[in-house]
Protein backbone atom coordinates (compact mmCIF):
# COMPACT_ATOMS: atom_id res chain seq x y z
CA UNK A 1 0.00 0.00 0.00
CA UNK A 2 1.23 3.52 -1.12
CA UNK A 3 3.48 5.25 1.43
CA UNK A 4 1.21 8.12 1.32
CA UNK A 5 -1.23 7.02 2.93
CA UNK A 6 0.99 6.04 5.72
CA UNK A 7 2.56 9.01 5.93
CA UNK A 8 -0.24 10.73 6.44
CA UNK A 9 -1.56 8.44 9.05
CA UNK A 10 2.06 9.45 11.10
CA UNK A 11 1.58 12.66 10.36
CA UNK A 12 -2.30 12.88 11.70
CA UNK A 13 -0.50 11.43 14.68
CA UNK A 14 2.26 13.27 15.59
CA UNK A 15 1.11 16.82 14.73
CA UNK A 16 -1.96 15.97 16.72
CA UNK A 17 -0.95 13.83 19.80
CA UNK A 18 2.74 14.62 19.76
CA UNK A 19 5.88 12.65 18.18
CA UNK A 20 5.86 10.35 21.58
CA UNK A 21 2.35 9.05 21.27
CA UNK A 22 3.69 8.06 17.51
CA UNK A 23 6.31 6.37 19.47
CA UNK A 24 4.05 4.30 21.51
CA UNK A 25 2.08 3.33 18.68
CA UNK A 26 4.54 2.25 16.55
CA UNK A 27 5.65 0.07 19.81
CA UNK A 28 2.53 -1.00 20.10
CA UNK A 29 2.17 -2.33 16.44
CA UNK A 30 5.67 -3.51 16.58
CA UNK A 31 6.75 -1.64 13.59
CA UNK A 32 10.91 -1.71 13.54
CA UNK A 33 11.12 1.47 12.36
CA UNK A 34 10.36 5.45 13.28
CA UNK A 35 8.84 6.92 10.17
CA UNK A 36 7.02 5.84 7.32
CA UNK A 37 8.67 7.24 3.55
CA UNK A 38 5.72 8.54 1.28
CA UNK A 39 7.60 7.70 -1.38
CA UNK A 40 7.42 3.89 -0.59
CA UNK A 41 5.16 1.00 -0.14
CA UNK A 42 3.97 -1.11 2.74
CA UNK A 43 2.09 -4.23 3.51
CA UNK A 44 -1.55 -3.32 3.48
CA UNK A 45 -1.76 -5.72 6.30
CA UNK A 46 0.66 -2.97 7.93
CA UNK A 47 -2.68 -0.98 7.77
CA UNK A 48 -4.87 -2.45 10.24
CA UNK A 49 -2.26 -3.42 12.77
CA UNK A 50 -1.25 0.38 13.11
CA UNK A 51 -5.02 1.53 13.43
CA UNK A 52 -5.99 -1.29 15.79
CA UNK A 53 -2.52 0.30 17.87
CA UNK A 54 -3.61 3.73 17.38
CA UNK A 55 -7.10 2.79 19.00
CA UNK A 56 -5.53 1.14 21.98
CA UNK A 57 -3.55 3.79 22.55
CA UNK A 58 -5.33 7.03 21.83
CA UNK A 59 -8.53 4.83 23.51
CA UNK A 60 -10.51 6.19 20.57
CA UNK A 61 -12.89 4.14 18.36
CA UNK A 62 -12.07 2.93 14.99
CA UNK A 63 -13.92 5.20 13.42
CA UNK A 64 -13.63 8.26 15.25
CA UNK A 65 -9.98 7.62 14.45
CA UNK A 66 -10.28 7.70 10.92
CA UNK A 67 -12.83 10.32 10.57
CA UNK A 68 -10.69 12.51 12.62
CA UNK A 69 -7.90 11.73 10.01
CA UNK A 70 -9.71 12.58 7.29
CA UNK A 71 -10.58 15.78 9.01
CA UNK A 72 -7.15 16.43 9.92
CA UNK A 73 -5.85 16.17 6.22
CA UNK A 74 -8.18 18.95 5.37
CA UNK A 75 -8.00 21.41 8.50
CA UNK A 76 -4.26 21.31 9.25
CA UNK A 77 -2.03 23.76 8.21
CA UNK A 78 0.93 21.32 7.62
CA UNK A 79 -1.73 19.32 5.58
CA UNK A 80 -2.51 22.57 3.25
CA UNK A 81 -1.43 20.73 -0.12
CA UNK A 82 -3.98 18.27 0.48
CA UNK A 83 -6.47 21.13 0.86
CA UNK A 84 -5.85 22.86 -1.89
CA UNK A 85 -5.76 19.81 -4.38
CA UNK A 86 -9.44 18.78 -3.43
CA UNK A 87 -10.26 23.13 -3.73
CA UNK A 88 -9.29 22.54 -7.38
CA UNK A 89 -12.99 20.42 -7.82
CA UNK A 90 -14.81 23.67 -7.89
CA UNK A 91 -15.64 26.86 -6.77
CA UNK A 92 -18.40 26.00 -4.52
CA UNK A 93 -19.18 23.07 -2.05
CA UNK A 94 -21.65 21.03 -4.15
CA UNK A 95 -19.61 22.00 -7.39
CA UNK A 96 -16.60 20.29 -5.14
CA UNK A 97 -18.85 17.05 -4.26
CA UNK A 98 -19.88 16.87 -7.72
CA UNK A 99 -16.06 16.78 -8.47
CA UNK A 100 -15.36 13.36 -6.70
CA UNK A 101 -16.72 11.18 -9.32
CA UNK A 102 -12.90 12.58 -10.79
CA UNK A 103 -11.25 12.27 -7.50
CA UNK A 104 -9.64 8.24 -7.94
CA UNK A 105 -8.67 9.66 -11.97
CA UNK A 106 -7.57 13.50 -10.88
CA UNK A 107 -5.13 11.55 -8.12
CA UNK A 108 -4.06 8.92 -10.93
CA UNK A 109 -2.76 11.25 -12.96
CA UNK A 110 -0.25 12.77 -10.78
CA UNK A 111 0.52 9.77 -8.81
CA UNK A 112 -0.36 6.55 -10.45
CA UNK A 113 -0.01 4.10 -7.75
CA UNK A 114 -1.55 5.52 -5.56
CA UNK A 115 -5.18 3.44 -5.25
CA UNK A 116 -7.79 5.20 -3.82
CA UNK A 117 -11.56 4.53 -3.82
CA UNK A 118 -13.66 4.99 -7.06
CA UNK A 119 -16.22 7.63 -5.62
CA UNK A 120 -19.99 8.19 -6.89
CA UNK A 121 -22.23 10.77 -5.80
CA UNK A 122 -25.58 10.69 -6.39
CA UNK A 123 -28.16 13.42 -6.38
CA UNK A 124 -31.61 12.20 -4.15
CA UNK A 125 -33.67 15.16 -3.71
CA UNK A 126 -32.73 19.42 -3.46
CA UNK A 127 -29.67 19.60 -1.48
CA UNK A 128 -29.75 15.67 -0.51
CA UNK A 129 -26.79 13.34 -1.89
CA UNK A 130 -25.27 10.00 -1.66
CA UNK A 131 -21.81 9.23 -1.92
CA UNK A 132 -20.33 5.22 -2.62
CA UNK A 133 -17.06 5.12 -1.98
CA UNK A 134 -15.74 1.24 -3.31
CA UNK A 135 -12.95 -0.02 -1.77
CA UNK A 136 -11.65 -2.96 -0.94
CA UNK A 137 -10.98 -1.30 1.86
CA UNK A 138 -13.22 -0.63 5.22
CA UNK A 139 -10.84 2.65 6.24
CA UNK A 140 -11.95 4.85 3.31
CA UNK A 141 -15.89 5.67 3.98
CA UNK A 142 -15.17 7.22 7.95
CA UNK A 143 -12.16 9.09 6.65
CA UNK A 144 -14.53 11.01 3.67
CA UNK A 145 -17.25 11.62 6.03
CA UNK A 146 -14.30 13.43 8.48
CA UNK A 147 -12.89 14.86 5.02
CA UNK A 148 -15.88 15.77 3.73
CA UNK A 149 -17.25 18.28 7.16
CA UNK A 150 -13.91 19.73 6.98
CA UNK A 151 -14.32 20.93 3.74
CA UNK A 152 -17.62 22.45 3.98
CA UNK A 153 -16.15 24.51 6.48
CA UNK A 154 -13.50 25.14 3.99
CA UNK A 155 -15.90 26.22 1.36
CA UNK A 156 -18.09 28.21 4.18
CA UNK A 157 -20.65 25.67 3.51
CA UNK A 158 -23.36 23.77 6.22
CA UNK A 159 -23.63 20.02 5.92
CA UNK A 160 -24.80 16.94 7.83
CA UNK A 161 -22.77 13.98 6.86
CA UNK A 162 -23.59 10.63 8.33
CA UNK A 163 -21.99 7.00 7.27
CA UNK A 164 -24.85 5.00 6.43
CA UNK A 165 -22.82 2.02 6.82
CA UNK A 166 -20.57 -0.40 4.27
CA UNK A 167 -22.21 -3.15 1.81
CA UNK A 168 -20.54 -5.48 -0.51
CA UNK A 169 -17.32 -3.38 -0.58
CA UNK A 170 -19.28 -0.38 -1.09
CA UNK A 171 -19.87 2.87 1.77
CA UNK A 172 -22.44 4.94 1.87
CA UNK A 173 -21.97 8.43 2.72
CA UNK A 174 -25.34 10.64 3.30
CA UNK A 175 -24.92 14.64 2.77
CA UNK A 176 -27.08 17.06 3.58
CA UNK A 177 -26.89 20.71 2.58
CA UNK A 178 -28.08 22.54 4.73
CA UNK A 179 -26.89 25.86 3.26
CA UNK A 180 -24.20 26.52 0.84
CA UNK A 181 -23.22 30.06 2.13
CA UNK A 182 -23.50 29.78 5.67
CA UNK A 183 -20.11 31.60 6.16
CA UNK A 184 -17.48 32.98 4.76
CA UNK A 185 -14.82 30.35 3.64
CA UNK A 186 -11.42 30.30 2.97
CA UNK A 187 -9.98 31.86 0.33
CA UNK A 188 -8.21 29.69 -2.72
CA UNK A 189 -5.78 31.41 -5.00
CA UNK A 190 -5.41 29.07 -8.11
CA UNK A 191 -1.52 29.43 -8.13
CA UNK A 192 -0.65 30.08 -4.85
CA UNK A 193 0.86 26.41 -4.52
CA UNK A 194 3.49 27.01 -7.16
CA UNK A 195 4.41 30.44 -5.71
CA UNK A 196 4.72 28.90 -2.76
CA UNK A 197 7.31 26.24 -3.92
CA UNK A 198 9.44 28.52 -5.82
CA UNK A 199 9.70 31.32 -2.50
CA UNK A 200 10.49 28.03 -0.29
CA UNK A 201 12.93 26.99 -3.14
CA UNK A 202 14.71 29.86 -2.88
CA UNK B 1 -10.89 32.43 -24.59
CA UNK B 2 -11.71 34.64 -27.57
CA UNK B 3 -11.63 37.83 -29.10
CA UNK B 4 -14.14 39.08 -32.10
CA UNK B 5 -12.82 41.04 -34.60
CA UNK B 6 -15.13 43.14 -37.02
CA UNK B 7 -14.22 43.30 -41.15
CA UNK B 8 -11.78 46.59 -40.29
CA UNK B 9 -9.54 44.72 -37.47
CA UNK B 10 -11.73 46.28 -34.57
CA UNK B 11 -12.95 44.62 -31.59
CA UNK B 12 -15.97 43.33 -31.48
CA UNK B 13 -16.50 41.48 -28.45
CA UNK B 14 -14.48 39.45 -26.13
CA UNK B 15 -15.35 36.03 -24.25
CA UNK B 16 -15.83 36.01 -20.06
CA UNK B 17 -12.31 34.86 -19.54
CA UNK B 18 -10.93 38.08 -21.80
CA UNK B 19 -13.12 39.95 -19.91
CA UNK B 20 -11.79 38.99 -16.89
CA UNK B 21 -8.31 39.74 -17.65
CA UNK B 22 -8.83 43.14 -19.24
CA UNK B 23 -11.85 44.28 -16.83
CA UNK B 24 -9.53 47.85 -16.10
CA UNK B 25 -8.88 48.01 -20.22
CA UNK B 26 -11.66 46.69 -22.15
CA UNK B 27 -10.80 45.76 -25.67
CA UNK B 28 -13.99 46.37 -27.31
CA UNK B 29 -13.51 49.13 -30.25
CA UNK B 30 -9.39 48.94 -30.00
CA UNK B 31 -7.76 47.80 -33.31
CA UNK B 32 -6.61 44.06 -32.37
CA UNK B 33 -3.10 44.66 -33.41
CA UNK B 34 -2.72 48.04 -31.40
CA UNK B 35 -3.23 46.14 -28.42
CA UNK B 36 -1.69 42.50 -29.70
CA UNK B 37 2.00 42.42 -29.95
CA UNK B 38 1.78 39.37 -32.92
CA UNK B 39 5.22 37.54 -32.24
CA UNK B 40 4.34 34.91 -34.85
CA UNK B 41 3.83 35.43 -38.21
CA UNK B 42 5.86 37.88 -37.59
CA UNK B 43 4.78 41.95 -39.76
CA UNK B 44 1.20 41.23 -39.40
CA UNK B 45 -0.44 44.92 -39.50
CA UNK B 46 -3.89 44.99 -40.75
CA UNK B 47 -6.84 42.72 -40.99
CA UNK B 48 -6.15 41.54 -44.69
CA UNK B 49 -3.01 40.03 -43.62
CA UNK B 50 -4.73 38.84 -40.54
CA UNK B 51 -6.46 36.61 -42.44
CA UNK B 52 -3.99 35.41 -44.67
CA UNK B 53 -2.79 33.10 -41.86
CA UNK B 54 -6.02 32.08 -40.68
CA UNK B 55 -5.19 28.82 -39.12
CA UNK B 56 -2.21 29.06 -38.59
CA UNK B 57 -0.86 28.77 -35.17
CA UNK B 58 -0.06 32.71 -33.68
CA UNK B 59 1.77 33.61 -30.49
CA UNK B 60 1.00 36.94 -29.44
CA UNK B 61 1.03 39.13 -26.01
CA UNK B 62 -0.61 42.70 -25.00
CA UNK B 63 1.41 45.27 -25.22
CA UNK B 64 2.29 46.09 -21.89
CA UNK B 65 5.79 45.45 -20.81
CA UNK B 66 5.76 42.04 -19.07
CA UNK B 67 2.12 40.34 -20.05
CA UNK B 68 2.38 36.51 -20.22
CA UNK B 69 2.04 35.16 -23.53
CA UNK B 70 -0.98 34.08 -25.38
CA UNK B 71 -1.10 30.60 -27.96
CA UNK B 72 -4.01 31.61 -30.71
CA UNK B 73 -5.55 30.40 -33.68
CA UNK B 74 -7.48 33.43 -36.11
CA UNK B 75 -10.68 31.65 -38.01
CA UNK B 76 -12.98 33.73 -40.15
CA UNK B 77 -16.00 34.63 -39.17
CA UNK B 78 -17.73 34.30 -42.63
CA UNK B 79 -19.24 38.15 -42.52
CA UNK B 80 -15.70 39.52 -43.21
CA UNK B 81 -14.69 39.29 -39.44
CA UNK B 82 -12.79 36.77 -37.28
CA UNK B 83 -12.78 34.89 -34.28
CA UNK B 84 -9.87 34.80 -32.67
CA UNK B 85 -9.52 31.76 -30.21
CA UNK B 86 -6.87 32.22 -26.97
CA UNK B 87 -5.06 30.43 -24.16
CA UNK B 88 -2.34 30.88 -22.30
CA UNK B 89 -0.68 27.78 -23.11
CA UNK B 90 2.48 27.21 -21.01
CA UNK B 91 2.47 30.96 -19.80
CA UNK B 92 -0.62 29.57 -17.43
CA UNK B 93 0.39 29.73 -14.11
CA UNK B 94 2.22 33.09 -14.49
CA UNK B 95 -1.48 34.60 -16.41
CA UNK B 96 -3.44 33.10 -13.24
CA UNK B 97 -0.94 35.20 -11.19
CA UNK B 98 -0.87 38.18 -13.42
CA UNK B 99 -4.52 38.66 -13.53
CA UNK B 100 -5.70 36.69 -10.18
CA UNK B 101 -8.03 34.17 -12.24
CA UNK B 102 -10.21 31.85 -10.83
CA UNK B 103 -11.49 28.57 -11.82
CA UNK B 104 -14.66 30.35 -12.67
CA UNK B 105 -12.78 32.77 -15.15
CA UNK B 106 -11.99 29.50 -17.24
CA UNK B 107 -14.64 27.70 -19.76
CA UNK B 108 -15.89 24.37 -17.85
CA UNK B 109 -14.36 22.22 -20.88
CA UNK B 110 -10.87 24.09 -20.54
CA UNK B 111 -7.87 21.79 -19.23
CA UNK B 112 -6.34 24.92 -17.56
CA UNK B 113 -7.58 23.79 -14.32
CA UNK B 114 -6.28 20.51 -14.87
CA UNK B 115 -3.47 21.32 -15.48
CA UNK B 116 -2.54 24.25 -12.62
CA UNK B 117 -3.58 21.02 -10.58
CA UNK B 118 -1.11 18.65 -12.29
CA UNK B 119 1.36 21.25 -11.71
CA UNK B 120 0.42 21.37 -8.19
CA UNK B 121 0.37 17.56 -7.89
CA UNK B 122 3.14 16.83 -8.86
CA UNK B 123 5.36 19.16 -7.62
CA UNK B 124 3.64 18.21 -4.49
CA UNK B 125 5.21 14.45 -5.32
CA UNK B 126 8.42 15.73 -6.23
CA UNK B 127 8.97 17.19 -2.49
CA UNK B 128 8.17 14.06 -1.10
CA UNK B 129 10.14 12.31 -3.57
CA UNK B 130 13.14 14.78 -2.59
CA UNK B 131 12.69 14.51 1.02
CA UNK B 132 12.84 11.04 0.66
CA UNK B 133 16.50 11.00 -1.07
CA UNK B 134 17.70 13.88 1.56
CA UNK B 135 16.64 11.13 4.16
CA UNK B 136 18.67 8.32 2.14
CA UNK B 137 21.40 10.48 1.48
CA UNK B 138 21.57 11.05 5.58
CA UNK B 139 20.96 7.25 6.14
CA UNK B 140 23.98 6.49 4.18
CA UNK B 141 26.15 8.35 5.50
CA UNK B 142 24.68 7.17 9.09
CA UNK B 143 25.35 3.81 7.58
CA UNK B 144 28.99 4.26 6.37
CA UNK B 145 30.29 5.96 9.88
CA UNK B 146 28.75 2.30 12.00
CA UNK B 147 30.31 0.60 8.80
CA UNK B 148 32.77 -2.07 9.96
CA UNK B 149 34.45 -2.18 6.31
CA UNK B 150 37.48 -0.64 5.09
CA UNK B 151 36.31 1.10 2.32
CA UNK B 152 39.62 1.25 0.23
CA UNK B 153 41.00 -2.26 1.24
CA UNK B 154 38.03 -3.92 2.36
CA UNK B 155 39.27 -5.04 5.28
CA UNK B 156 37.97 -4.93 8.88
CA UNK B 157 38.03 -1.02 10.21
CA UNK B 158 39.33 -0.21 13.91
CA UNK B 159 35.15 -0.27 14.68
CA UNK B 160 34.91 -3.87 13.39
CA UNK B 161 38.20 -4.55 15.42
CA UNK B 162 36.67 -2.76 18.78
CA UNK B 163 34.03 -5.44 18.57
CA UNK B 164 35.72 -8.50 18.19
CA UNK B 165 38.75 -7.65 21.02
CA UNK B 166 35.52 -6.56 23.43
CA UNK B 167 34.24 -9.99 22.45
CA UNK B 168 37.59 -11.48 23.31
CA UNK B 169 38.24 -9.46 25.96
CA UNK B 170 34.96 -10.76 27.60
CA UNK B 171 35.23 -14.13 26.99
CA UNK B 172 39.05 -14.16 28.70
CA UNK B 173 40.18 -16.34 25.19
CA UNK B 174 43.57 -16.19 24.26
CA UNK B 175 44.71 -14.44 21.17
CA UNK B 176 47.64 -12.95 19.86
CA UNK B 177 47.71 -9.82 18.01
CA UNK B 178 49.96 -7.96 15.68
CA UNK B 179 50.40 -4.33 14.91
CA UNK B 180 51.82 -3.95 11.46
CA UNK B 181 53.39 -0.56 9.86
CA UNK B 182 54.05 -0.39 6.67
CA UNK B 183 57.58 1.16 6.04
CA UNK B 184 58.96 3.54 2.97
CA UNK B 185 54.94 3.93 2.41
CA UNK B 186 54.90 7.56 3.19
CA UNK B 187 57.77 7.87 0.34
CA UNK B 188 55.34 5.92 -2.26
CA UNK B 189 52.78 8.97 -1.75
CA UNK B 190 55.33 11.83 -2.01
CA UNK B 191 56.61 10.40 -5.19
CA UNK B 192 54.15 9.09 -6.98
CA UNK B 193 50.75 10.63 -5.58
CA UNK B 194 48.17 9.42 -3.28
CA UNK B 195 46.67 7.54 -6.21
CA UNK B 196 49.75 5.34 -6.33
CA UNK B 197 49.19 5.20 -2.57
CA UNK B 198 46.03 3.97 -2.59
CA UNK B 199 46.78 1.52 -4.91
CA UNK B 200 49.68 0.20 -3.44
CA UNK B 201 47.31 0.01 0.22
CA UNK B 202 45.34 -2.34 -1.90
CA UNK B 203 47.61 -4.33 -3.37
CA UNK B 204 49.42 -4.86 0.34
CA UNK B 205 45.67 -5.92 1.83
CA UNK B 206 45.61 -8.29 -0.97
CA UNK B 207 48.56 -9.81 0.01
CA UNK B 208 47.82 -9.77 3.40
CA UNK B 209 44.95 -11.48 3.06
CA UNK B 210 46.71 -14.39 0.82
CA UNK B 211 49.06 -14.75 4.09
CA UNK B 212 47.00 -15.15 6.95
CA UNK B 213 44.66 -17.39 7.20
CA UNK B 214 40.73 -16.96 7.12
CA UNK B 215 39.79 -17.38 11.20
CA UNK B 216 42.51 -14.29 11.45
CA UNK B 217 40.85 -11.15 11.78
CA UNK B 218 42.94 -8.36 9.50
CA UNK B 219 41.74 -4.55 10.36
CA UNK B 220 43.31 -0.91 8.62
CA UNK B 221 43.66 1.14 11.60
CA UNK B 222 44.89 4.14 10.32
CA UNK B 223 46.56 5.73 7.23
CA UNK B 224 49.24 2.51 6.66
CA UNK B 225 48.71 0.49 10.17
CA UNK B 226 47.27 -2.54 10.02
CA UNK B 227 46.36 -4.66 13.26
CA UNK B 228 46.09 -8.67 12.94
CA UNK B 229 44.10 -10.85 16.17
CA UNK B 230 44.85 -14.32 15.53
CA UNK B 231 42.48 -15.70 17.46
CA UNK B 232 43.20 -18.66 19.66
CA UNK B 233 46.97 -18.69 18.70
CA UNK B 234 49.47 -18.96 21.29
CA UNK B 235 52.40 -20.48 18.99
CA UNK B 236 55.40 -18.22 18.86
CA UNK B 237 56.98 -20.01 16.21
CA UNK B 238 53.87 -20.06 14.23
CA UNK B 239 53.22 -16.33 14.93
CA UNK B 240 56.80 -15.68 13.52
CA UNK B 241 56.45 -17.67 10.48
CA UNK B 242 53.31 -15.60 9.51
CA UNK B 243 55.11 -12.29 10.33
CA UNK B 244 58.19 -13.39 8.11
CA UNK B 245 55.65 -14.29 5.30
CA UNK B 246 53.98 -10.73 5.56
CA UNK B 247 56.96 -9.10 5.39
CA UNK B 248 58.28 -11.18 2.41
CA UNK B 249 55.12 -10.69 0.86
CA UNK B 250 55.00 -6.76 1.14
CA UNK B 251 58.51 -6.64 -0.26
CA UNK B 252 57.90 -7.73 -3.26
CA UNK B 253 57.70 -4.78 -5.80
CA UNK B 254 54.09 -3.32 -6.76
CA UNK B 255 53.75 -2.32 -10.15
CA UNK B 256 51.45 0.97 -9.94
CA UNK B 257 51.15 2.22 -13.57
CA UNK B 258 54.50 1.49 -15.04
CA UNK B 259 55.75 2.56 -11.52
CA UNK B 260 57.48 0.65 -9.68
CA UNK B 261 56.96 0.86 -5.70
CA UNK B 262 58.82 -0.74 -2.96
CA UNK B 263 57.43 -0.93 0.97
CA UNK B 264 57.90 -2.85 3.56
CA UNK B 265 56.82 -3.83 6.97
CA UNK B 266 57.67 -3.61 10.60
CA UNK B 267 55.51 -6.00 13.19
CA UNK B 268 55.06 -6.13 16.89
CA UNK B 269 53.42 -9.03 17.96
CA UNK B 270 52.03 -9.82 21.84
CA UNK B 271 50.43 -13.17 23.37
CA UNK B 272 47.28 -12.58 25.55
CA UNK B 273 46.71 -16.09 27.79
CA UNK B 274 43.92 -17.67 28.23
CA UNK B 275 42.22 -16.23 31.41
CA UNK B 276 43.66 -13.12 30.70
CA UNK B 277 42.31 -9.62 31.51
CA UNK B 278 44.01 -7.58 29.87
CA UNK B 279 41.77 -4.45 28.20
CA UNK B 280 41.82 -4.10 25.27
CA UNK B 281 44.02 -0.60 24.74
CA UNK B 282 46.79 -2.19 26.92
CA UNK B 283 47.39 -5.00 24.47
CA UNK B 284 47.38 -2.81 21.47
CA UNK B 285 49.78 -0.54 23.65
CA UNK B 286 52.25 -3.60 24.60
CA UNK B 287 51.92 -4.51 20.49
CA UNK B 288 53.17 -0.49 19.65
CA UNK B 289 55.97 -1.02 22.02
CA UNK B 290 57.05 -4.13 20.35
CA UNK B 291 56.84 -2.57 16.82
CA UNK B 292 58.92 0.84 17.87
CA UNK B 293 61.46 -2.10 19.22
CA UNK B 294 61.17 -3.69 15.78
CA UNK B 295 61.49 -0.07 14.19
CA UNK B 296 64.59 0.73 15.80
CA UNK B 297 66.38 -2.38 14.97
CA UNK B 298 66.10 -1.44 11.35
CA UNK B 299 62.49 -1.87 9.87
CA UNK B 300 61.54 -5.06 7.87
CA UNK B 301 61.37 -6.91 11.23
CA UNK B 302 59.24 -8.09 13.62
CA UNK B 303 59.08 -8.35 17.40
CA UNK B 304 57.58 -9.96 20.43
CA UNK B 305 56.50 -7.85 23.44
CA UNK B 306 57.93 -8.72 26.74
Amino acid sequence: MHGLIFRSFQSFVTLTYGAARWGAVLRRAKVPFAEFEAMLHYEPALVETLLTATEEELEKSRDHVLEDVGTFLVAHPQMDSVRRLLRFGGTSYDEFLHSLDDLAGRTRLAVPDLDLPDLMLRDECANEYSLYCTHPMDIFGPVLVGLLRAMADDYGSLACLDHRGRKGGVDCIGILLVDLDFAVGKTFDLSAGVRDRRVAAK
Amino acid sequence: MHVRLTSGGIVSGVGPTMAAIRDDAPLSGQAFTEVFQIERPRGLIDMAQLLAVAGQPMRLRFREPGSPAFKAVLMPDGQGGAVVNLSFGISLVEAVQTYKLTSSDFAPTDLSIELLYLIEAKSAAMDASRTLNRRLQVARVTAEAQAFTDTLTGLKNRRALDQTMAQLTEAKSPYALMHLDLDYFKQVNDSFGHAAGDAVLQEAARRMLRVTRQQDTLARVGGDEFIFVFEAEQDRNTLADIAKRLIEALEAPILFQSQTCHISASAGIVLVAEGNDAAPEQVVDQADGALYAAKQAGRAQFCFAG
